[in-house]
């Protein structure tokens, strides 16, 4: 470091050189120093002294710069043309991320090492998104090019839109924006300080609008973000946000701008959910948008919120129809101590998931509330538990689902070690009899706390997450005995006796269980970020066969690359099905070639390193003899010695006592 | 593999080793005493008393008539074999944690600790090999202090007068005898200590352990890295397999860390890794603890596993572990 000093006004002629050992740490201190404010007069400047020689010698003579070349972009969804159909997933550890093929040769696509703080695929899976310190990164093609960036420093939680227009961003930190810094409609200007939350368009890469967090009413110290903050329409035409207590805003897309110009005011509103479309909303939603006659009305969005009981009134679930903000159906609950919303993932079906406490408020029942919304009027059900209900989870496009329920006494305070002995039930849609859900099946005396539906529907997971000595992984098929599609119509079996238990495995300590879009596969990890016992991933098919288990240190997520719904007409589909003997025939063939191929590639690396060893060997050998020769000695000690040895014969004995007995002689 | 169970020892093991023949098994161990097994039965034969501290080395030479024995009493003892008998005593400033007999048998190094002052150093000691083994000098012939990160293991190298060493930073290094130099280094050859260090049967190569979760496998000459066998678990021990293209390795969790954690992530096995293709062929199971030492019988028939348990584990191979050919024709020299 040195100090350029003026003598003749007794100063520092106010700049430094600092020298650093290596360019990284240059680059770090010109990153974190530059523009560093010592005072309010006195501000930090930072320049690369290579930077100084390049703009000393500028060429001052104007060069036409070359217009670009256009260059075609890549396929943003190549990996779905995978002649094997092979699924995708991203391995997070220490901070490099890698993408690879799910199939027989594992292959890593890409390896990035670039202090990536979390990733996440967008909901279909065109983009990986990467967190950095500066901002959010999106990927994509067949070589993972950047393809997007959003300047959100010190961004933590990201969330896309159902259709991966939109991205919203939440950073701890509320957003500064400093002097001098870049303009423009990528970047945050002075409006957006102190705000939190961000919303981009992801093909633009514009940032749409900023909001501050709101948090839940109450003591500061219980405030806790509810992420994703912003809910988005399962058509990205809308984004809403609640203001816990006050009122629901949604927002129009792409404007931004509040619908209506006016949020909708629900006095005590907690939280609110989208209906989210099935396959026939959409196919209709394309029709009406494409103008074909015969197109019903577009179906409006629906959402779903519930109020908690207020002064005399009671508590409240509210179907809602938006835009025109007509109330569907309202249903009173009492005794309510919280709400959940959980929507069938195609939008036939809401369960609100209601905890009870008697009038005394000692003990908490569960309630569950179930909405047909497909149906005139909406009819509710009501399902009642007597034990507390831990998880709730939907059988994706079917009518089933599964509770876990507890009447642990040591559900409300976990300790270290504990573990909580659970329920697991599963209930169906009885449509022969009076069309309400009933119990199929009832597993008593579990510990786990998870499920995981595969995407298909029909099979299910069932694990112990989080906990120190048990870490079961059950897989559970629902419709054993029929391997048709049109299962439910033509069964007569007894009630419930499809569901069989086709395996179990175990994963020490993991944290995260997620299948493959396919329904084929599950993944299950253990992560640093939870803690550091044999971090690692395994998968696992459906019938709980370990495929693949990889412990890794510090390794921390695991994602499988989402799929975007097939293009396939129900027509295709039913051929394809029809024709399965004759595919499944092709892929085993395929398996077997595959098969041989890298068992041949094998043995030739072993022959390849057995050869390099030999002759390595041999030439030690050389050497040895050389040198014991040099020294004036046998060249090999060892032979007759051993010829001597050969002659040696061993004998044993084995001396075993059989019984002792001990005889006293009384004379 | 029907393993026998070796209960002689009260607390954890620090070394175990054959004599050439492999029909002995000597042991040292935390509770100051060393034992002498048959390896066929496990039938002890008898121990060493004499250590007033744990002994953390042994070592017997080629003729299985002098066994030689480092201690944290400070004292390097020379045993008669065949009596049981200490023949002499030597005695340091600091704790003896590694020695060795050279390939003629007529030398002896030892590694002491650095601490309490003492710097660590190198000794060499001539082995008088005359009369009852008595009359043996109190002078080293050379002695000399490795600079950098403390020496915890040596071994004679390939050559005479060339001392291969381990140390704590995982460096392993060469150094010539008489002078003290270091003649050769690797200092990344680990990331953490090197736990143990077992040589060829002609010394041309060795393999290391280390707490970083890896073993590895070094040219002596050039100490240049030849494999890696990389494990989920800090390593403790790892021994070559003669007549076999394996190694073995040895280890678990922390001692002390291992209460936090259950059974079986403690992951307390032998593993079996093919030395060529650097991938694991098996685990043996049994001990309670982590591993501390492993060794194989010179024949190659049987191997042992000493643990912090207390125990050690002799397994005899069956037959089909010398039939089998789980890699196809493949010859690979030894």
């Amino acid at each position: 470091m040195t100090v350029p000093w003026d003598d003749a006004k007794g100063k520092s002629k106010g700049f430094i050189f600092v020298e650093f050992k290596h360019a990284e740490d240059a680059t770090f201190a010109l990153n974190a120093m530059n523009g560093h404010p010592f005072d309010a007069k006195h501000t930090f400047f930072i320049t690369r002294f290579t930077d100084i020689e390049r703009y000393a010698n500028l060429d001052e003579t104007y060069v036409e710069p070359k217009p670009e070349e256009f260059k075609p972009r890549e396929h943003l969804r190549a990996w779905l043309g995978d002649p094997q159909a092979r699924d995708q997933y991203v391995t997070y550890r220490g901070d490099e991320v890698e993408i690879h093929w799910h199939g027989k040769p594992s292959q890593c696509e890409i390896a990035q090492k670039k202090n990536i703080l979390y990733t996440s695929w967008s909901p279909l899976g065109t983009y990986l998104a990467s967190l950095h310190r500066q901002g959010v990164r999106l990927w994509g093609g067949p070589s993972f090019e950047p393809q997007q960036r959003f300047a959100h420093p010190l961004v933590k939680l990201i969330d896309f839109s159902p259709c991966e227009n939109y991205l919203v961003t939440w950073s701890h930190d509320p957003i500064m924006v400093p002097e001098g810094a870049q303009q423009g409609p990528q970047f945050f200007s002075p409006e957006d300080e102190g705000n939190n939350i961000a919303v981009w368009d992801v093909k633009t890469g514009n940032l749409l609008r900023t909001f501050p967090t709101a948090y839940p009413d109450g003591d500061d110290s219980k405030r806790q973000l509810q992420w994703p903050a912003l809910k988005w329409s399962p058509d990205d035409k809308f984004v809403g946000r609640v203001t816990p207590g006050q009122q629901i805003s949604v927002y129009e897309l792409p404007s931004m701008g509040l619908q209506g110009k006016k949020s909708i005011k629900i006095e005590g509103v907690v939280d609110f959910e989208w209906c989210p479309l099935g396959d026939k909303d959409r196919e209709e939603a394309e029709k009406g948008a494409n103008g074909a006659k015969g197109a019903k009305k577009v179906k409006e969005n629906m959402l779903a919120y519930w109020m908690p009981e207020v002064a005399n009134q009671p508590a409240r679930v509210t179907l809602m129809e938006f835009p025109s903000r007509t109330v569907l159906r309202q249903k009173n609950l009492f005794n309510v101590t919280d709400c959940k919303l959980y929507w069938q993932n195609h939008g036939d079906f809401l369960c609100v998931k209601v905890d009870r406490h008697t009038k005394t408020k000692k003990s908490i029942f569960c309630n569950l509330e179930i909405f047909r919304v497909r149906e005139k009027d909406f009819p509710v059900e009501v399902v009642e538990l007597k034990d507390t209900v831990t998880d709730f989870s939907w059988e994706p496009k079917g009518e089933r689902f599964v509770i876990i329920s507890s009447n642990d006494p040591n559900l409300g305070n976990p300790g270290p070690g504990i573990t909580i002995k659970t329920d697991v039930s599963f209930y169906q849609l009885d449509v022969r009899g009076k069309g309400d859900f009933r119990l199929l099946r009832t597993l008593p005396a579990r510990t786990s706390n998870t499920v995981r539906w595969s995407p298909r529907g029909r099979h299910v997971m069932l694990a112990t997450v989080g906990s120190s000595s048990k870490s079961e992984l059950e897989f559970w098929d629902l419709d054993f005995h029929n391997d048709d599609f049109g299962r439910r119509e033509g069964s007569k079996d007894e009630w419930g006796s499809g569901i069989q238990h086709l395996g179990t495995a175990d994963h020490y300590a993991l944290t995260d269980a997620e299948w493959d879009p396919s329904g084929r596969y599950l993944a299950t990890s253990a992560s640093a970020w939870r803690h550091t016992l044999e971090n690692g991933y395994a998968i696992w098919d459906f019938r709980g066969q370990e495929i693949e288990k990889h412990i890794l240190d510090r390794f921390k997520q695991f994602l499988w690359r989402p799929r975007p719904p097939s293009l396939l007409t129900k027509e295709q589909k039913r051929q394809v099905r029809r024709n399965l003997k004759e595919y499944s025939r092709q892929f085993e063939e395929e398996d077997a070639a595959e098969e041989s191929n890298v068992s041949a590639e094998l043995v030739a690396l072993r022959k390849r390193l057995v050869d390099e060893w030999n002759a390595w060997r041999k030439r030690c050998k050389e050497e040895i003899a050389d040198e014991r020769k040099r020294r004036g000695k046998k060249a090999d000690v060892d032979s007759d010695e051993q010829k001597e040895e050969e002659k040696e014969e061993i004998e044993v004995w084995i001396d075993e006592v059989i019984e002792q007995i001990e005889e006293e002689v009384v004379e | 593999m029907r393993p026998i169970l070796l209960q002689g020892h009260e607390r954890s093991l620090t070394q175990i080793k054959f004599n050439r023949e492999g029909d002995l098994l000597f042991s040292a161990s935390k509770d100051h005493v060393i034992n002498v097994w048959f390896t066929d039965n496990g039938e002890r034969l008898g121990t060493y008393d004499g250590h007033n501290g744990t002994v953390w080395t042994i070592d017997v030479d080629s003729q299985s008539t002098f066994l030689v024995s480092g201690s944290a009493d400070n004292l390097m003892k020379l045993w008669s074999v065949q009596t049981g008998k200490c023949l002499f005593t030597w005695e340091f400033n600091t704790a003896v944690k590694r020695v060795a007999f050279s390939e003629t048998d007529d030398q002896i190094v030892c590694v002491t600790e650095q601490r309490m002052g003492y710097q660590g150093a190198i000794w060499i000691f001539d082995i008088n090999r005359e009369g009852d083994g008595t009359q043996q000098s109190k002078e080293p012939a050379n002695m000399f202090h490795p600079v950098g990160s403390k020496a915890t293991l040596c071994a004679f190298a390939h050559v005479p007068g060339m001392i291969v060493t381990g140390h704590e930073s995982g460096k392993v290094a060469l150094f010539d005898a008489k002078t003290g130099e270091e003649v050769q280094s690797n200092e990344r050859a680990h990331m953490d200590v090197v736990t143990d260090l077992q040589l060829s049967s002609d010394r041309s190569y060795f393999v290391t352990s280390s707490k970083d979760k890896t073993a590895r496998l070094h040219e002596t000459k050039t100490l240049e890295v030849l494999k890696t066998y990389t494990t989920e678990t800090p390593l403790n021990s790892a021994a070559l397999s003669p007549g076999k293209p394996y190694v073995l390795l040895g280890g678990g969790q922390e001692a002390m860390s291992v209460t936090t954690t259950s059974l079986r992530q403690g992951k307390f096995e032998t593993r079996f890794w093919h030395k060529i293709f650097e991938e694991e062929i098996g685990r043996v199971k049994g001990h309670f603890g982590p591993i501390n030492t492993i060794a194989v019988s010179p024949k190659g028939d049987c191997y042992a596993s000493g643990g912090e348990d207390g125990f050690v584990r002799v397994h005899h191979y069956d037959e089909s572990y010398f039939r089998a050919k789980p890699y196809g024709d493949l010859e690979v020299d030894e």
